[in-house]
Protein backbone atom coordinates (compact mmCIF):
# COMPACT_ATOMS: atom_id res chain seq x y z
CA UNK A 1 0.00 0.00 0.00
CA UNK A 2 1.24 3.34 -0.88
CA UNK A 3 1.78 6.05 2.05
CA UNK A 4 0.18 9.38 1.31
CA UNK A 5 3.09 12.62 1.06
CA UNK A 6 1.62 13.62 4.60
CA UNK A 7 1.89 10.11 6.53
CA UNK A 8 5.26 9.29 4.93
CA UNK A 9 6.65 12.84 6.27
CA UNK A 10 5.44 12.42 9.77
CA UNK A 11 6.66 8.88 10.32
CA UNK A 12 10.14 9.79 8.85
CA UNK A 13 9.86 12.84 11.12
CA UNK A 14 9.21 10.90 14.20
CA UNK A 15 11.80 8.23 13.19
CA UNK A 16 14.94 11.65 13.18
CA UNK A 17 13.48 12.35 16.54
CA UNK A 18 13.54 9.02 17.97
CA UNK A 19 17.45 8.58 16.76
CA UNK A 20 18.39 11.97 18.24
CA UNK A 21 15.84 12.14 21.17
CA UNK A 22 16.52 9.02 22.92
CA UNK A 23 18.54 6.45 20.65
CA UNK A 24 21.59 8.89 20.76
CA UNK A 25 21.66 7.86 24.69
CA UNK A 26 22.84 4.66 23.29
CA UNK A 27 25.83 6.16 20.88
CA UNK A 28 29.74 4.83 21.87
CA UNK A 29 31.21 7.80 23.56
CA UNK A 30 34.68 6.79 21.75
CA UNK A 31 36.57 9.25 19.95
CA UNK A 32 35.30 9.38 16.12
CA UNK A 33 37.71 7.85 13.38
CA UNK A 34 39.23 11.37 13.12
CA UNK A 35 40.01 12.45 17.03
CA UNK A 36 41.25 8.39 17.27
CA UNK A 37 44.02 9.73 14.59
CA UNK A 38 44.45 13.15 15.82
CA UNK A 39 45.15 11.82 19.27
CA UNK A 40 47.46 9.05 17.58
CA UNK A 41 49.39 10.75 15.49
CA UNK A 42 49.67 13.81 17.73
CA UNK A 43 47.72 16.77 16.16
CA UNK A 44 44.75 16.25 18.40
CA UNK A 45 46.45 19.36 20.90
CA UNK A 46 46.24 21.87 17.61
CA UNK A 47 42.57 21.67 17.98
CA UNK A 48 40.70 25.06 18.81
CA UNK A 49 38.32 25.66 21.75
CA UNK A 50 34.97 25.89 19.68
CA UNK A 51 34.02 29.85 18.82
CA UNK A 52 30.74 28.66 20.26
CA UNK A 53 31.58 26.60 23.35
CA UNK A 54 29.54 28.56 25.52
CA UNK A 55 26.62 28.22 23.45
CA UNK A 56 23.18 26.98 25.66
CA UNK A 57 23.44 23.68 23.40
CA UNK A 58 27.38 23.63 23.67
CA UNK A 59 28.52 19.60 23.42
CA UNK A 60 24.78 18.11 22.71
CA UNK A 61 23.49 19.15 26.28
CA UNK A 62 20.61 21.48 27.24
CA UNK A 63 22.06 24.36 29.78
CA UNK A 64 20.27 24.14 32.61
CA UNK A 65 19.08 20.70 32.31
CA UNK A 66 20.76 18.36 34.70
CA UNK A 67 19.67 14.81 34.36
CA UNK A 68 22.04 13.41 31.44
CA UNK A 69 19.69 11.02 29.70
CA UNK A 70 17.16 14.33 29.39
CA UNK A 71 19.36 16.99 28.71
CA UNK A 72 20.92 14.87 25.51
CA UNK A 73 17.92 14.25 24.24
CA UNK A 74 16.30 17.63 24.41
CA UNK A 75 19.67 18.59 22.58
CA UNK A 76 19.03 16.52 20.06
CA UNK A 77 15.13 17.05 19.63
CA UNK A 78 16.00 20.75 19.42
CA UNK A 79 18.67 19.92 16.83
CA UNK A 80 16.14 17.85 14.67
CA UNK A 81 13.56 20.60 14.80
CA UNK A 82 16.09 23.42 14.01
CA UNK A 83 17.81 21.37 10.98
CA UNK A 84 13.91 20.50 9.29
CA UNK A 85 12.85 24.20 9.88
CA UNK A 86 16.22 25.39 8.47
CA UNK A 87 16.52 22.62 5.80
CA UNK A 88 12.75 23.37 5.02
CA UNK A 89 12.58 26.37 4.50
CA UNK A 90 15.77 26.38 2.16
CA UNK A 91 14.28 23.86 -0.03
CA UNK A 92 10.72 24.73 -0.38
CA UNK A 93 12.28 28.06 -1.74
CA UNK A 94 14.82 27.02 -4.06
CA UNK A 95 12.28 24.49 -5.11
CA UNK A 96 10.99 24.29 -8.86
CA UNK A 97 7.58 25.72 -8.55
CA UNK A 98 4.38 24.15 -10.15
CA UNK A 99 4.52 20.79 -9.42
CA UNK A 100 5.92 17.69 -11.45
CA UNK A 101 7.78 17.00 -14.48
CA UNK A 102 6.12 14.87 -16.88
CA UNK A 103 8.26 11.43 -16.21
CA UNK A 104 7.38 11.66 -12.06
CA UNK A 105 3.68 12.66 -12.47
CA UNK A 106 1.66 9.54 -12.96
CA UNK A 107 3.52 8.04 -9.11
CA UNK A 108 2.54 11.43 -7.25
CA UNK A 109 0.33 12.54 -4.42
CA UNK B 1 35.91 18.70 12.41
CA UNK B 2 37.08 21.12 15.03
CA UNK B 3 39.17 24.18 14.19
CA UNK B 4 42.26 24.42 14.37
CA UNK B 5 43.71 21.60 12.47
CA UNK B 6 44.53 23.83 8.98
CA UNK B 7 46.19 26.94 8.81
CA UNK B 8 44.47 30.17 6.62
CA UNK B 9 45.44 29.60 3.53
CA UNK B 10 44.07 25.93 3.40
CA UNK B 11 40.77 27.10 5.02
CA UNK B 12 39.89 30.07 3.06
CA UNK B 13 40.45 28.48 -0.10
CA UNK B 14 38.36 25.39 1.16
CA UNK B 15 35.81 28.11 2.22
CA UNK B 16 35.74 29.40 -0.85
CA UNK B 17 35.60 25.66 -2.68
CA UNK B 18 32.78 25.29 -0.43
CA UNK B 19 30.56 28.52 -1.63
CA UNK B 20 31.27 28.02 -5.26
CA UNK B 21 29.66 24.19 -4.22
CA UNK B 22 27.05 25.32 -2.25
CA UNK B 23 26.52 28.29 -5.17
CA UNK B 24 26.42 26.01 -7.44
CA UNK B 25 23.87 23.37 -5.71
CA UNK B 26 21.68 26.08 -5.01
CA UNK B 27 20.75 26.27 -8.53
CA UNK B 28 21.04 22.55 -9.49
CA UNK B 29 18.59 21.73 -6.01
CA UNK B 30 16.08 24.22 -8.22
CA UNK B 31 15.38 21.75 -10.71
CA UNK B 32 16.01 18.26 -8.70
CA UNK B 33 12.97 19.26 -5.89
CA UNK B 34 9.49 20.07 -6.50
CA UNK B 35 6.30 20.47 -3.87
CA UNK B 36 6.45 16.80 -2.91
CA UNK B 37 10.72 16.19 -2.61
CA UNK B 38 11.36 19.53 -0.76
CA UNK B 39 9.94 18.83 2.04
CA UNK B 40 11.55 15.19 1.89
CA UNK B 41 14.81 17.03 1.60
CA UNK B 42 14.36 18.94 4.93
CA UNK B 43 13.50 16.13 6.42
CA UNK B 44 16.63 13.81 4.99
CA UNK B 45 18.32 16.65 6.35
CA UNK B 46 17.44 16.64 10.19
CA UNK B 47 17.55 12.72 9.70
CA UNK B 48 21.40 13.65 9.09
CA UNK B 49 21.36 15.48 11.65
CA UNK B 50 19.29 12.54 14.07
CA UNK B 51 22.42 10.03 12.32
CA UNK B 52 25.61 11.68 13.12
CA UNK B 53 24.75 11.69 16.46
CA UNK B 54 24.97 7.88 16.70
CA UNK B 55 28.75 6.87 17.07
CA UNK B 56 28.61 3.14 16.38
CA UNK B 57 32.15 1.32 17.32
CA UNK B 58 34.18 0.54 14.49
CA UNK B 59 37.38 -0.48 16.84
CA UNK B 60 39.25 -0.81 19.79
CA UNK B 61 38.48 2.64 22.04
CA UNK B 62 36.94 4.07 18.11
CA UNK B 63 34.03 5.32 16.74
CA UNK B 64 32.46 6.54 13.50
CA UNK B 65 29.09 8.10 12.63
CA UNK B 66 27.04 8.51 9.42
CA UNK B 67 28.45 11.35 6.99
CA UNK B 68 25.21 11.37 5.16
CA UNK B 69 26.39 12.37 1.71
CA UNK B 70 25.81 9.31 -0.16
CA UNK B 71 22.27 8.98 1.86
CA UNK B 72 21.49 12.26 1.33
CA UNK B 73 22.05 12.45 -2.52
CA UNK B 74 20.28 8.95 -3.35
CA UNK B 75 17.26 10.36 -1.72
CA UNK B 76 17.02 13.39 -2.62
CA UNK B 77 19.89 14.26 -5.86
CA UNK B 78 22.98 15.15 -5.48
CA UNK B 79 22.99 19.25 -5.49
CA UNK B 80 19.84 19.19 -2.78
CA UNK B 81 22.59 16.57 -1.13
CA UNK B 82 25.05 19.19 -0.77
CA UNK B 83 22.67 21.58 0.67
CA UNK B 84 21.75 19.17 3.31
CA UNK B 85 24.09 17.90 4.75
CA UNK B 86 26.27 21.98 4.26
CA UNK B 87 22.44 22.78 6.45
CA UNK B 88 23.65 20.00 9.06
CA UNK B 89 27.38 21.19 9.23
CA UNK B 90 25.41 25.04 10.29
CA UNK B 91 23.13 23.69 13.02
CA UNK B 92 25.60 21.27 14.52
CA UNK B 93 27.60 24.81 15.25
CA UNK B 94 25.00 26.00 17.78
CA UNK B 95 26.51 22.68 19.61
CA UNK B 96 29.86 23.83 19.59
CA UNK B 97 30.19 20.53 17.24
CA UNK B 98 32.61 21.22 13.88
CA UNK B 99 34.61 24.43 14.18
CA UNK B 100 33.11 28.00 12.93
CA UNK B 101 36.77 28.59 10.40
CA UNK B 102 36.75 25.00 9.83
CA UNK B 103 33.19 24.81 8.70
CA UNK B 104 34.39 25.77 4.69
CA UNK B 105 36.58 22.68 4.85
CA UNK B 106 33.99 20.43 6.51
CA UNK B 107 31.77 21.18 3.86
CA UNK B 108 34.41 20.51 1.05
CA UNK B 109 34.91 17.04 2.92
CA UNK B 110 31.52 15.72 3.66
CA UNK B 111 28.91 17.52 1.38
CA UNK B 112 31.09 18.28 -1.68
CA UNK B 113 33.29 15.11 -1.88
CA UNK B 114 30.61 12.68 -0.03
CA UNK B 115 28.61 13.98 -2.19
CA UNK B 116 30.33 13.60 -5.15
CA UNK B 117 31.82 9.81 -4.79
CA UNK B 118 28.85 8.48 -3.08
CA UNK B 119 26.36 9.57 -5.49
CA UNK B 120 29.25 8.77 -8.52
CA UNK B 121 29.45 5.02 -7.54
CA UNK B 122 25.79 4.23 -6.81
CA UNK B 123 25.38 5.65 -10.05
CA UNK B 124 28.22 3.74 -11.44
CA UNK B 125 26.63 0.65 -10.42
CA UNK B 126 23.42 0.96 -10.48
CA UNK B 127 24.36 1.33 -14.53
CA UNK B 128 26.32 -1.80 -14.00
CA UNK B 129 23.36 -3.57 -12.41
CA UNK B 130 22.56 -6.79 -14.23
CA UNK B 131 19.02 -5.75 -16.16
CA UNK B 132 17.31 -9.37 -14.80
CA UNK B 133 18.92 -8.74 -11.92
CA UNK B 134 16.47 -7.94 -8.77
CA UNK B 135 16.05 -3.90 -8.85
CA UNK B 136 15.76 -3.84 -4.92
CA UNK B 137 18.88 -5.44 -4.77
CA UNK B 138 20.44 -3.16 -7.35
CA UNK B 139 19.48 -0.42 -5.13
CA UNK B 140 20.61 -1.56 -2.12
CA UNK B 141 23.74 -2.56 -3.38
CA UNK B 142 24.74 0.67 -4.96
CA UNK B 143 23.45 2.63 -1.83
CA UNK B 144 25.85 0.55 0.28
CA UNK B 145 29.00 1.19 -2.07
CA UNK B 146 28.94 4.68 -2.55
CA UNK B 147 28.16 5.31 0.72
CA UNK B 148 30.93 3.10 1.30
CA UNK B 149 33.57 4.88 -0.75
CA UNK B 150 32.52 8.20 0.18
CA UNK B 151 34.13 8.04 3.70
CA UNK B 152 37.89 6.96 2.50
CA UNK B 153 37.46 9.39 -0.18
CA UNK B 154 36.51 12.18 2.54
CA UNK B 155 39.39 10.87 4.66
CA UNK B 156 41.88 10.98 1.60
CA UNK B 157 40.96 14.87 0.69
CA UNK B 158 41.53 15.34 4.32
CA UNK B 159 45.16 14.27 4.36
CA UNK B 160 45.75 15.96 1.01
CA UNK B 161 44.79 19.25 2.61
CA UNK B 162 46.60 18.46 5.61
CA UNK B 163 49.49 18.04 3.15
CA UNK B 164 49.08 21.38 1.92
CA UNK B 165 48.02 23.38 4.74
CA UNK B 166 47.87 21.17 8.37
CA UNK B 167 48.84 22.47 11.53
CA UNK B 168 51.25 19.99 12.43
CA UNK B 169 54.08 18.41 10.94
CA UNK B 170 53.68 14.62 10.56
CA UNK B 171 54.92 11.97 8.54
CA UNK B 172 52.07 12.09 5.90
CA UNK B 173 52.03 8.19 4.77
CA UNK B 174 51.29 7.31 8.61
CA UNK B 175 48.20 9.60 9.03
CA UNK B 176 46.92 8.55 5.70
CA UNK B 177 47.43 4.42 6.68
CA UNK B 178 46.02 5.28 9.81
CA UNK B 179 43.01 7.63 8.00
CA UNK B 180 42.10 5.46 5.60
CA UNK B 181 42.32 2.46 7.51
CA UNK B 182 39.77 3.72 10.15
CA UNK B 183 37.94 5.54 7.64
CA UNK B 184 36.85 2.04 5.33
CA UNK B 185 35.50 0.63 8.42
CA UNK B 186 33.30 3.71 9.08
CA UNK B 187 32.26 3.22 5.72
CA UNK B 188 31.01 0.01 6.50
CA UNK B 189 28.68 1.29 8.77
CA UNK B 190 27.91 4.67 6.79
CA UNK B 191 27.10 1.98 3.63
CA UNK B 192 24.93 -0.05 6.17
CA UNK B 193 22.95 2.99 7.21
CA UNK B 194 22.12 4.13 3.92
CA UNK B 195 21.46 1.13 2.09
CA UNK B 196 18.76 0.69 4.64
CA UNK B 197 17.35 4.07 5.20
CA UNK B 198 17.41 4.31 1.34
CA UNK B 199 15.56 0.78 1.39
CA UNK B 200 13.03 1.81 3.73
CA UNK B 201 11.76 4.94 1.92
CA UNK B 202 12.54 2.67 -1.83
CA UNK B 203 10.11 0.68 0.23
CA UNK B 204 6.95 2.82 0.86
CA UNK B 205 7.53 5.60 -1.59
CA UNK B 206 9.83 4.81 -4.46
CA UNK B 207 8.31 7.72 -6.27
CA UNK B 208 10.46 9.88 -3.63
CA UNK B 209 13.60 8.81 -4.21
CA UNK B 210 16.04 10.81 -6.43
CA UNK B 211 18.41 7.78 -6.85
CA UNK B 212 15.23 5.71 -8.67
CA UNK B 213 14.51 8.19 -11.10
CA UNK B 214 14.95 7.53 -14.86
CA UNK B 215 14.89 3.98 -14.23
CA UNK B 216 13.85 1.36 -17.54
CA UNK B 217 11.77 -0.65 -14.40
CA UNK B 218 11.36 1.68 -11.71
CA UNK B 219 10.43 0.02 -8.42
CA UNK B 220 7.28 0.47 -7.96
CA UNK B 221 4.45 -0.55 -6.10
CA UNK B 222 1.31 -0.92 -7.77
CA UNK B 223 -2.01 0.08 -6.51
CA UNK B 224 -5.40 1.20 -8.14
CA UNK B 225 -4.31 4.63 -7.49
CA UNK B 226 -1.19 4.65 -9.59
CA UNK B 227 -2.06 2.20 -12.20
CA UNK B 228 -4.59 4.10 -13.27
CA UNK B 229 -2.29 7.36 -13.79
Amino acid sequence: MKTGNRRFLLVFLLIALAVAGVLSHYASGDPDGLTKVAEDKGFAAQEKEHALADSPLSDYAVEGVENERLSGGLAGVIGVGLTALAGGGLFWAVRRRGGRTPADAPAGR
Amino acid sequence: MPDGFFDAPVSVGAGVAAAAGIAVSLRGAHRELDDRTAPLAGLSAAFIFAAQMINFPVAAGTSGHLMGGALAAILVGPYAGVLCISVVLLVQMLFADGGVTAYGINVTLMALTGVLVGYGVFRLVMRLWPPGAPRRAGLGAASFLGALASVPASALVFVALFAIGGTADLPLGAVLGAMLGVHVLIGIGEGVITALTVGAVAAVRPDLVYGLRGQAAPLQIRTPETAEA
